[in-house]
């Protein structure tokens, strides 16, 4: 990754954040926090990773993204939107009845949404399947999942993880989003996971953890993986991010009330100023 | 005798030829593929086989993404880690999602047998029904489960299907047809309507029925063989009758006796019903299925018993 491509990224992740703020604002609540944790990865995979086709979301060879923790669908509601999956206006119907966009993703409401998540645990199983599928297809196609350190109390990650390393799915790549907090507080208070990388590697995958707001850290990290792949008995990867929950949302990083919360106009404003970026969704605020 | 045949090496070998013919059959198993006699699948087909251990949670989402990359998975467990145990990844990552998910809960109620009533679904199809879409069935013969699963198969959508897997006598001809949703008359009678779902309870209304013929009376026997959809017109047909009978191996709550409840309430009011089934208040137990089908009266005597007291004799 050249200078100017990390660049180029930075400044779409920038977009992404301040399109992910203006959606949850406009709607007035939100799962803000853990949406904003994860804007780095998606701009990575989305703008330099991903075979992916704004204007076929479901071509045959693509590459698929499963996000198992779901209610973090605002972040890829703004991702997929700056990449050309629909109108950027689209992501104000946020939660509206009759939405494309419902909180939690939905393959047969969104373009560009591969599976349905928001029951924690159920994701990475899913994409558990959705690889082993293209596998017997021999298809050079990736599949991407992100789960949540909160959700990694479920059992069925586990069962999940066992699976993919016994059936050696190198043509899976997952990401942990460890932003160290859940709904209930921090994630060491709450569920201690103790040596989260030495876990994944117990279970049979290759695992390591990297600054989830480093472009180059997280590219490298892809890049590893997928150059694994190449080799007979590939194994799953996990790629843990070390995050913070609320990344670039001025008045609620690092907050341990950010989960889902409530804020308008007004802090929305303020939130696109501290970023630097001008409203592009919410009436009120264009002109300013 | 009827002829008999065992209907998990039906199941085995309907996917095998389904998966002969070209379909992307992929057995999804969770460590009972003894129990369920894919073997023979697997033989043939080792990379369409998929065993997850002993993870019945992990194998319903499995299922789904196998599903979401194009194939057709065939989830087999029994009925009640299939139903109890998996319900929110089936209803969820499969049903909610909109994906094609053959999901078979095999041992339904007292065919559980010796495993007893840790293992005894007594209330799978109540939680089935409560998904929407969902093709709900209990095969009755050697030869319904065959059209059936090829049905399922063809068929894009969930389907939660019931699956005795030892030996049941043959109905059917391997010529019959089956649709989606369509109940099969097997008996014409005038006098009472016995409904009865799967194969342990059309085998008991049969009996029940020729022993009702012996004292006079004239029983139609219907085998539902789809709880969702309900073959309404063929039901509400036989409720001209008047008397109606469901037979469901299975609590009468939430099941088939329910779901003719709800219908006869809304569409057949005056119609008298009795329902053959586990009582509300009663969980599974340990038994041989004999010992079992009269301890929760479940047989053709309390078949005709309850007939007799409907007609008022």
């Amino acid at each position: 990754m050249n200078k100017e491509e990390l660049k180029e990224l930075q400044e779409t992740a920038k977009r992404i954040r301040s399109l992910t703020i203006e959606e949850i604002g406009h709607l007035g609540v939100g799962h803000i926090g853990g949406a904003m944790s994860i804007v780095d990865i998606l701009t990575l995979l989305y703008f330099r990773h991903m075979n992916v086709d704004p204007a076929n979301p479901r071509k045959a060879d693509r590459d698929i993204l499963v996000l198992s923790k779901g209610h973090a669908g605002p972040a890829l509601y703004a991702t997929l939107a700056e990449k050309g999956f629909f109108p950027t206006s689209w992501l104000l119907t946020l939660n509206q009845g009759g939405t494309l966009l419902p909180s939690h993703c939905d393959r047969q409401k969104t373009p560009g949404i591969d599976m349905t998540t928001g029951s924690l645990g159920q994701g990475i199983s899913a994409a558990v399947g959705y690889a082993t599928g293209l596998q017997m297809d021999h298809t050079p196609a990736t599949v991407y999942c992100i789960i949540g350190d909160g959700e990694s109390n479920e059992g069925q990650v586990w069962e999940a993880a066992m699976f993919a390393a016994h059936r050696k799915l190198g043509n899976l790549i997952a990401f942990a989003d460890w932003n160290g907090m859940q709904i209930d507080g921090l994630t060491k208070d709450v569920m201690n996971m103790e040596d989260i990388v030495a876990k994944w590697k117990a279970f049979g995958w290759e695992a390591e953890m990297v600054d989830g707001h480093d472009f180059e850290a997280m590219d490298a990290a892809i890049s590893r993986a997928k150059a694994r792949r190449t080799q007979e008995g590939a194994r799953p990867t996990m790629i843990v991010l070390k995050t913070i929950k609320g990344k670039g949302c001025s008045f609620c990083e690092g907050l341990v009330t950010n989960h889902n919360m409530n804020y308008g106009i007004e802090q929305t404003k303020e939130a696109l100023a501290a970023l630097g970026t001008k409203a592009r969704l919410i009436p009120a605020l264009l002109n300013e | 005798m009827a002829e008999q045949k065992e209907m998990r090496a039906v199941y085995a070998e309907t996917l095998t030829a389904l998966a002969d013919q070209g379909l992307e059959i992929v057995v999804v198993e969770a460590d009972l593929m003894r129990a369920n006699g894919t073997g023979a699948f697997a033989k043939k087909y080792p990379a369409r086989t998929v065993n997850v251990g002993v993870a019945e949670a992990n194998m319903v989402g499995i299922a789904s993404g196998l599903s979401a990359a194009g194939k057709i998975p065939f989830a087999a467990t029994f009925a009640c880690f299939a139903s109890r145990r998996a319900y929110d990844q089936f209803f969820l990552s499969a049903n909610y999602a909109g994906l094609n998910v053959k999901l078979v809960g095999s041992d339904p109620g007292i065919t559980a047998g010796f495993n007893g009533g840790t293992h005894m679904p007594f209330e799978d199809l109540a939680l089935m029904r409560a998904v929407p879409k969902l093709a709900i069935t209990e095969p009755s013969d050697p030869a319904s489960l065959a059209a059936i699963l090829k049905l399922a198969a063809e068929t894009y959508g969930c389907f939660y299907i019931r699956l005795q897997r030892k030996p049941a006598d043959m109905l059917y001809s391997a010529e019959e047809k089956f649709e989606l949703g369509k109940a099969k008359v097997l008996k014409k009678g005038k006098d009472i309507t016995l409904i009865a779902l799967g194969a342990v309870m059309v085998q008991e209304a049969m009996r029940a029925a020729a022993n009702l013929a012996a004292q006079g009376i004239e029983a139609a026997v219907i085998d539902a063989l789809w709880l969702a959809p309900l073959d309404e017109a063929t039901i509400l047909e036989h409720c001209a009758f008047g008397k109606v009978i469901t037979c469901e191996n299975h609590r009468v709550t939430g099941g088939l006796g329910s779901a003719v409840a709800e219908l006869i309430a809304e569409k057949a009011p005056g119609t008298q019903l009795a329902r053959i089934g586990v009582g509300k208040d009663s969980f599974g137990e340990v038994g041989t299925p004999d010992w079992l089908a009269d301890h929760f009266a479940l047989t053709a005597p309390h078949i005709e018993k309850a007939a007799l007291s409907l007609l008022g004799r």
